[in-house]
């Protein structure tokens, strides 16, 4: 019991001085570069470009542990994960990924890091501390999206060329639910209340909107579907989605359409399409949520969004075809 | 205790019969016909024995992965004959039961087998003939085809030289039927699109030996002398379906220009070259069972298979008639990896798809191309459109 409360104290104590000590941190985003084997360092105060370091082979999925303090890159081509020290950007070890890993989701508390291997129809489950791979999960064929129930205990994969969302729980390793979806499923999302969850289907053009129950249980409610003006309908494909806290916007990312569309989350009506870099694939909001930014893999550079006035504000340059991009949370150290 | 006994009971009934409902066994079967002809000019294009099929052992895999999570099991069976023996080998798939078939076989014998089958109400998929009469005048209720047309092929090269702003072919064409047949599609392509065929020349067929110790020597001399005093072009058209010549010319052509069609920048349903679109994860699962790079057949044979898969996964059919009014409907896509689902077209059952352009190594650039407009799809740029097509039998 007493072992317990102290460790109550350095927790309550670390919380405190992360929040303590995040406004004086200039905040980051880090950009995967899958063709440039890069990660771009970007100040989101000053919206430049810091630094840019070698990220591996084929870095495609990017995100960072709850503390702030490491990088993990998703080397696709040297099938494993790549960890690196977010403020000195020095490489630490490696985690192991299974075969080609793409996108990954690393629970809250940063111990499992859930990773679809594209190459081979598997969900791995690595423990960031031990190294080690706990778990292997069969899933369909391509795996590729990766979502997280806000309580942990769901990790939900979409599979591209079987069209499924799988649902997994994270106590066993099983999967729950599969719910079939449209044609190459790239990524999945939750809400913040964890009651609802979507899911963007690149070639079918649609996202699809799932209710989410108490026990975990997913029902499909609605398929929304884009149209641009100009833009060739084979063109809107939907990619990242992500949701602001309070569940009220959705914004989606649409590929070759070079436009991320904004939804209403409670009407699911699609407000708006905000014209960004060319072919846009992931999002990430800094950890405010005053800014969303893309990865626009064909102009070579991310374009920051402002979310309250749901406006392109800038571009940056980055790497070769950035991938994906993860903001820092909590400041780092 | 009684109550909870009678739940369970009741949760167990439920969840089997669930399974019961939904349980599908798909059988399909793959008919690869084998002809007696000469060796192709290059020996990288040797045709290895397990074509087609290596298609559709990836098709089952994926088909069944997905069907492991629906109860759904798929097996297909695979056969090679001969034009003489594919009668038989027909009539032994039907007896047993298939009614889902793949065909592998040039345009007579495909169609002679395509009437076969609708005698028993059977569907047949066209993985190989590309002959712009089976998606028109010969086209039949029963077939639906995976495979590209000389139209699609010869529309998707003609986009890109337009892309390019040249205009001016010069169009080189063999003198077997087939050579004539794609030949006739790069001129209607020339036509659609506005480029002049400003010249052609005919290379004849003259028959022989095409493995020749040290033919280069001749070739070098002969070729160019073939090629001289032509009017002023922007590219090379080729039309070589039978393969003998084209692939000769590109470096010994008289006056320096690009060779596209069947040599230089040249048309594919899919190479092992391609890697955009995720097609990456396709060519490692396909090495991986066959050993070998995949090839068209390969992939028409798995477009087939995996559409039965989309139609058994969504509409809970496997019938022939369930599963083309499925694939016909504006329900179905499927993802192909060149960067846009595919669908069927409803007027002659022909697959609506982006054509790859390659210069046997890399993806040099997917058809159609951009500005090249369609008030449906821009697939259907590609090939016989609607008004184009005399089809009558998907009426």
């Amino acid at each position: 019991m007493r072992a317990l409360s102290a460790l109550a104290v350095v927790a309550t104590l670390t919380a405190g001085l992360a929040v303590w000590s995040a406004p004086a941190m200039a905040g980051k985003a880090f950009v995967s570069n899958e063709r440039g084997n890069t990660i771009t360092v970007v100040d989101t105060e000053k919206w430049e470009v810091i630094t840019e370091f070698f990220g591996g082979n084929r870095p495609r999925g990017i995100t960072m542990s709850p503390d702030g303090r490491k990088v993990y890159v998703c080397a696709s081509d040297d099938n494993l994960v790549r960890v690196f020290d977010a403020d000195t950007y020095e490489e630490l070890p490696s985690l192991p990924s299974g075969p080609d890993p793409e996108l990954f989701i690393l629970e809250p508390s940063g111990t499992r890091l859930y990773i679809a291997n594209e190459d081979d129809n598997l969900v791995t489950v690595t423990d960031t501390e031990t190294r080690t791979v706990l778990a292997e999960v069969p899933v369909g064929v391509e795996p590729e999206g990766m979502g997280m129930s806000p309580d942990a205990k769901w990790v939900v994969n979409t599979s591209e060329t079987t069209n499924m969302a799988h649902f997994i729980s994270t106590e066993d390793y099983k999967i729950k639910h599969n719910v079939l979806v449209d044609q190459r499923p790239r990524y999945a999302q939750y809400t913040a209340d964890g009651t609802r969850l979507y899911v963007s289907s690149e070639i079918g053009g649609t996202v699809s909107v799932m209710d989410i129950a108490p026990d975990g249980t997913p029902s499909l409610i609605k398929k929304l579907t884009f149209e641009v003006p100009g833009v060739l309908p084979e063109w809107l494909q939907p990619v990242g989605i992500k949701v602001t806290a309070d569940g009220s916007r959705v914004f989606v990312a649409l590929g070759p359409a070079n436009r991320v569309a904004v939804v209403d989350g409670n009407s699911l009506d699609v407000l708006d399409y905000i014209i960004v870099g060319q072919r846009v694939w992931q999002l990430d909001f800094t950890p405010d949520e005053k800014f969303l930014l893309t990865t626009n893999g064909n102009s070579n550079d991310i374009t920051v969004i402002d979310v309250a006035r749901e406006k392109a504000i800038k571009s940056i340059q980055v790497g070769e075809q950035p991938w994906g991009v993860v903001t820092q949370r909590n400041g780092g150290n | 205790m009684q109550l909870r006994f009678s739940s369970l009971y009741a949760a167990i009934v439920l969840v089997f019969a669930a399974t019961i409902a939904s349980a599908i066994e798909v059988r399909t079967a793959v008919l690869r016909v084998d002809y007696q002809t000469q060796l192709p000019i290059s020996r990288f294009d040797y045709i290895p024995e397990d074509v087609g099929f290596a298609g559709a052992l990836l098709a089952d895999e994926d088909n069944s992965t997905t069907g492991s999570f629906l109860g759904h099991s798929y097996k297909t069976l695979t056969r090679a004959t001969t034009p003489e023996e594919a009668e038989a080998a027909l009539r032994d798939i039907l007896e047993d039961g298939i009614r889902l078939i793949v065909v592998l076989a040039d345009q007579d014998d495909l169609l002679r087998l395509t009437d076969q089958a609708a005698q028993a109400d059977a569907l047949v998929f066209n993985a190989a003939a590309p002959d712009s009469g089976l998606r028109s005048d010969e086209c039949r209720a029963n077939l639906l085809h995976t495979a590209l047309s000389y139209g699609q092929m010869a529309d998707a090269v003609a986009q890109f030289a337009l892309w390019k702003k040249w205009p001016q072919w010069l169009l080189v064409s063999g003198s077997n039927p087939e050579d004539r047949a794609l030949a006739d599609a790069y001129r209607h392509a020339a036509r659609k699109f506005g480029a002049t065929v400003v010249e052609e020349r005919m290379f004849e067929d003259t028959g022989g030996a095409r493995r020749t110790d040290s033919g280069h020597v001749l070739v070098q001399r002969q070729l160019p002398v073939f090629m001289q005093d032509t009017k002023a072009h922007d590219v090379v058209m080729t039309a070589d379906a039978t393969d003998y010549f084209a692939a000769y010319l590109p470096y010994h052509l008289w006056t320096p220009r690009p060779v596209m069609g069947s040599a230089g920048l040249r048309p594919a349903q899919m190479h092992g070259g391609h890697e955009a679109y995720g097609a990456t994860q396709l060519q490692s699962r396909f090495e991986k069972l066959a050993g070998r790079y995949i090839r068209d057949a390969d992939y028409n044979t798995w477009m087939a298979l995996r559409a039965v898969g989309e139609a058994v996964t969504r509409a809970e059919t496997a019938t022939p008639e369930g599963v083309r009014d499925y694939l016909l409907s504006e329900d179905f896509e499927l993802a192909s990896f060149k960067g846009q689902g595919v669908t069927f077209r409803p007027w002659n059952g022909q697959m609506r798809q982006q054509v790859l352009l390659y210069d046997d190594r890399v993806t040099v650039s997917v058809s159609p191309q951009d500005g090249f407009l369609h008030q449906h799809s821009p697939q259907d740029t590609l090939g016989l459109d609607k008004p184009e097509s005399n089809c009558t039998a998907f009426d």
